[in-house]
């Protein structure tokens, strides 16, 4: 891997009941979050290939942990969204070569579909620092049920010259959805968006 | 006593590869297991809080089992713990005390009678209160190379009204630990000190 990992942090999140209401079957979500050192900390580099490489290898070990934390399979995953937290040493343009170039291929292939674009944020901050992963339904990104967000964080991380990585995944949208748009069971599933 | 109603719950799996030495030959797995429940005695003074420690026990033993399976399944492997508890702002610190027993003893029973004292920390706190877990080795209190803590947190919890139970377990040392003291090798093991 070209990826040096320090840490690996996996959150898995089920909401039972919301305002006394039962959420059945429950809401869950997982985020799976690396924290690798930053090969380009403390200077200016142009070409940032050796991180869109390592946002290759990311995409594929986060979404496996991801889902592994859900125990589903991958046919089941609903939604999912991608961020990533830069350390001070570090450039926002890194956090950009992890996410998009090539992270979203083995994502969409661990999960076997993913016509929608993966929502994602990106930020540079210290240790602690909170991530708000965004999340979209995978494969039509109109589902209104299904907008929402996961806030992560971890207490040691990033470090100046580390960059925080998350991939999020759930079975279901919001507890309870009831502000209308498209539904999931709606979706065509064709452009992505509907 | 009144019903436990979990409203959420989040499960936090950390895996440390290094932090700046060498690699680890077994990286350090530390989780939580988190769950927020109503807490039935906001709002007001209540005398007779001690009955619901039996009622919380179900609770306790299925956090504490949920924290050996995220950690590979096996007892033999959970050699950290620690407890604590933040109660909502409508709620009385003595409320978050109402885990000791519960908590304590569910981690002890599932390890097959570990002989420490859990670590605890507890506090009164708004949605998003951060708790640092002590943690210290399962069956002896004073083995340096085990002290250690563990941060948790959940952005929309303990809402003025909720209680927020934390358990935690590792699976060895610090990662780097070499500030001596008594080593987990050297555990006498009768009375949960040495």
């Amino acid at each position: 891997m070209k990826a040096q990992i320090r840490k690996i942090a996996v959150f898995l999140e089920e909401t039972r009941t919301e305002m006394e209401r039962s959420v059945i079957p429950p809401t869950r979500r997982a985020a799976a979050v690396a924290v690798i050192e930053n090969p380009y900390a403390g200077r200016y580099v142009e070409d940032l290939s050796d991180l869109m490489d390592i946002g290759e290898e990311l995409g594929e070990l986060l979404t496996q942990r991801a889902l592994s934390a859900l125990g589903i399979p991958a046919s089941k995953a609903e939604s999912y969204g991608k961020a990533a937290a830069v350390g001070e040493n570090g450039e926002l343009e890194h956090a950009a070569a992890i996410l998009h170039p090539k992270l979203g291929t083995p994502v969409r292939r661990v999960l076997g579909k993913g016509a929608a674009l993966i929502p994602s944020s990106k930020k540079r901050g210290g240790c602690g620092v909170v991530l708000d992963i965004p999340l979209g339904h995978k494969d039509a990104a109109f589902v209104r049920s299904h907008f929402d967000g996961m806030e992560v964080r971890i207490n040691d991380a990033p470090r100046p010259s580390e960059i925080m990585v998350a991939i999020a995944v759930t079975d279901s949208g919001r507890p309870l959805p009831r502000v209308g748009g498209l539904a999931k069971n709606q979706i065509k599933g064709e452009d992505g968006l509907r | 006593m009144p019903d436990v109603r979990v409203r959420k719950t989040l499960t936090i799996v950390e895996e440390t590869f290094h932090e700046g030495g060498p690699i680890a030959a077994v990286p350090l797995k530390r989780a939580a297991a988190l769950a927020v429940i109503r807490n039935p005695f906001a709002g007001g003074y209540t005398e007779d809080i001690a009955p619901y420690m039996d009622d919380l026990k179900p609770l306790g033993l299925a956090m504490a089992r949920s924290l050996v399976a995220v950690l590979g399944g096996d007892i033999g492997r959970i050699e950290g713990y620690g407890k604590g508890a933040i109660v909502g702002s409508a709620g009385e610190l003595e409320h978050g005390a109402l885990w000791h027993v519960p908590g304590g003893y569910a981690m002890r029973e599932v390890l097959g009678g570990a002989k420490a004292i859990v670590a605890s920390t507890k506090k009164v706190g708004g949605p998003g209160a951060r708790l640092d877990v002590p943690i210290t080795h399962i069956n002896a209190s004073y083995v340096r190379s085990h002290f250690d803590a563990m941060e948790v947190g959940l952005t929309d919890a303990p809402r003025a009204d909720e209680l927020l139970l934390v358990l935690v377990m590792t699976t060895g040392a610090r990662i780097h630990a070499r500030v001596g003291g008594l080593k987990a090798s050297e555990i006498q093991g009768e009375n949960g000190l040495r």
